[in-house]
């Protein structure tokens, strides 16, 4: 599979193939432009995130991270005048290829954002529930019960708050809060979970059992993950992307991409070099 | 050695200062209470008016003074700024508490039950009641509120959720501005003259009088709406739209439930805003001695034109209608604090649990 990193059209092939033997989700950008209005944020974007595995972008704060995180399931778009260039395929279906509904694309690629934000007005178990129900969909009691604990289970939230699932969701800690999300993301059994700085806002015994769920996660999902912490990236990821930016105004663009070892030991660029050893800026 | 000697004295500290007791502050106060009363005095007989404002300014004046002696020149013009502020509050609250004793003390000369279970039709003397006006006047709100709540809802979502930033959306939020600010007369003769063209000259009708108030009620609804559905923080529809929620769905299940209780607020607010009205109703829905529960049919009392119309043609002697008029109007203000009291209740029980 490696060999073939280098052939974006036979990455989309092999992508589609991976999906048909049941090997997962593999994501391939390319060329991918992304667009604030006229301004030009992010530029030229090509990647190829494995599937089943723990993908991290790292780099400084503004170099457009968040805002490619943000196009793999076109939530990009949501801001007003924002727009995209390019192709991301995912299971060798572009997801900006003519008549893809981006509302059926998010079902698909869930995500998890930096801040905790549960519904406020629903319960824990609502929270869970609320992908579901609220995709229409008529779930029975039981169905639900069982739901919201294989939810819960998953994000190692169920031991703490299974005697006040109706309590309100807003209630929990923060970093209880951020599971509670994780939770809800997955009860609609996405095949890629996006995350963007999910433990920015949390305390080191929250981010430690996010990054444990991250760990079990990804035998069942595609991770892609937004993080500061380089610590974090090195600890979850198996492939690192580095992101930079010229200044301010200028587009960011990847540096390089290859395996987290490899790029915390030994990257090709300078600006990676001086970038993990903290000699950046 | 001489520094552990000087810890304990106050003026040695640089985070210490002089300050005014309780009982030093109460002194100005009541100093000011005399002057204030001093500036009646000569003219024999108290005048409330007079001795609050004189006291008030004196008290001002007194403070800073007293303060910046003993305390210096930053906490002088702190209690200065707060005996500005909390004296404009008292000179706000004067005309209300005054208006409200006024109603209250008039109003309970005829507060009894057959005020409320009377109506009009063939009183010549100090009976009467004002059973017909409730009425009408929940009518006529009633379907007021009927009619501007969804066109005004529906309007707000469009503006604040999918017009963000277009034309039209703005084209629309100025048309709104203006129609906040029209007077009131205005939406009675357009309700008048448009019943006028429909069902002939001289038409008066409940509906009438709710298209009336609807013309008036529904932009504030907007706008309150509006205001609310902003204030929904955009992580929540970015959450619902990342669970590959349709944008419909968002709003009617995670943006409308959290504003809900302002939304609630401000409907009631609007409410409150229309029931008064008198002049649009004067036109459209004219006055009727006996009860009408038919809104297509006939004129239709509300309590704002039953009360101009006691005050107005009081009868002899002239203290019957006056009475009924200020029970009446008591009744309006009653019924103004119930709906309050009733969205307070509601918005603190829809209000999202635990948000920070």
């Amino acid at each position: 599979m490696t060999e073939s990193v280098d052939t974006p059209i036979s990455d989309v092939a092999v992508a589609a193939l991976d999906a048909e033997i049941g090997l997962g989700n593999r994501i391939v950008v390319e060329n991918l432009n992304i667009y604030y209005g006229d301004f030009l944020a992010v530029r030229d974007v090509n990647m190829v995130i494995e599937p089943r595995s723990v993908t991290a972008l790292i780099g400084p704060s503004g170099c457009g991270k968040s805002t490619f995180i943000r196009s793999l399931n076109r939530m990009h778009e949501v801001i007003d005048g924002a727009r995209v260039e390019g192709s991301v395929y995912v299971d060798g279906e572009d997801l900006y290829g003519p008549g893809v509904d981006p509302v059926a694309v998010r079902r698909k690629v869930g995500m998890v954002f930096q801040r905790p934000n549960p519904f406020p007005t629903m319960s824990i178990a609502d929270n869970v529930l609320a992908g579901k129900r609220l995709n229409s969909r008529r779930i029975n009691k039981s169905e639900a019960e069982d739901l919201v604990e294989k939810s819960l289970r998953g994000a190692n939230l169920w031991e703490e708050v299974k005697d006040r699932l109706d309590k309100p969701g807003s209630g929990l800690s923060g970093g209880q809060q951020q599971r509670l999300c994780i939770a809800r993301a997955i009860a609609v059994e996405p095949e890629i979970l996006l995350m963007d700085e999910p433990c920015s806002a949390l305390d080191p015994i929250s981010t430690l059992a996010i990054e444990q769920l991250m760990n079990e996660l990804k035998s069942t999902y595609t991770i892609v993950i937004v993080t500061h912490n380089m610590q974090q990236a090195a600890r979850v990821s198996s492939r690192t992307a580095f992101f930079t930016i010229d200044g301010t105004g200028q587009p960011g663009y990847v540096v390089e991409m290859d395996d987290t070892d490899v790029m915390f030991s030994n990257p090709k660029q300078q600006s990676t070099i001086d970038y993990v050893t903290g000699r950046f800026g | 050695m001489t520094v552990t000697e000087q810890r304990p004295t106050q003026h040695a500290s640089s985070i210490t200062a002089n300050r005014l007791t309780r009982v030093q502050t109460g002194a100005v106060l009541a100093g000011a209470v005399v002057v204030g009363a001093l500036s009646w005095l000569p003219s024999g007989s108290p005048n409330w008016a007079r001795w609050i404002i004189v006291g008030l300014v004196s008290y001002c004046i007194g403070i800073y003074v007293v303060s910046r002696i003993v305390e210096g020149r930053r906490q002088g013009l702190d209690r200065l700024m707060r005996a500005v502020v909390t004296s404009a509050f008292a000179v706000v609250a004067m005309p209300l508490v005054s208006l409200l004793w006024t109603v209250v003390e008039r109003g309970t000369n005829r507060f009894d039950v057959a005020f409320f279970t009377d109506t009009m039709r063939g009183v010549t003397g100090a009976e009467g009641g004002i059973y017909h006006a409730i009425v009408g006047t929940m009518i006529v709100t009633g379907l007021a509120t009927i009619m501007s709540v969804p066109f005004g809802l529906f309007t707000a979502i469009y503006l604040a959720e999918y017009g963000h930033g277009t034309k039209l959306a703005k084209a629309i939020q100025s048309m709104v501005d203006v129609m906040t600010g029209i007077p009131s007369i205005v939406a009675g003769l357009f309700a008048y003259a448009m019943f006028e063209m429909i069902f002939g000259p001289g038409t008066r009708s409940g509906i009438a009088g709710a298209v009336a108030l609807t013309v008036l009620m529904t932009p504030v609804v907007v706008r309150s709406s509006e205001e609310m559905l902003r204030l929904v923080p955009n992580e929540l529809r970015e959450a619902a739209y990342a669970l590959g929620v349709p944008k419909w769905k968002t709003i009617v299940k995670v943006v409308l439930p959290t504003a809900i209780a302002g939304i609630i607020t401000g409907v009631v607010l609007s409410i409150a805003r229309v029931i008064g009205e008198t002049a649009p109703l004067l036109v459209t829905a004219g006055l009727a001695q006996g009860v009408n529960w038919n809104p297509f049919d006939g004129r239709m009392t509300t309590l704002p034109v039953f009360t101009y119309y006691q005050y107005v043609q009081p009868g002899v002697p002239p203290s019957n209608g006056q009475d009924r008029a200020w029970a009446a109007a008591l009744v309006l203000i009653i019924i103004v604090m119930v709906l309050f009291t009733v969205a307070r209740i509601l918005s603190s029980v829809l209000k999202p649990k635990g948000l920070r």
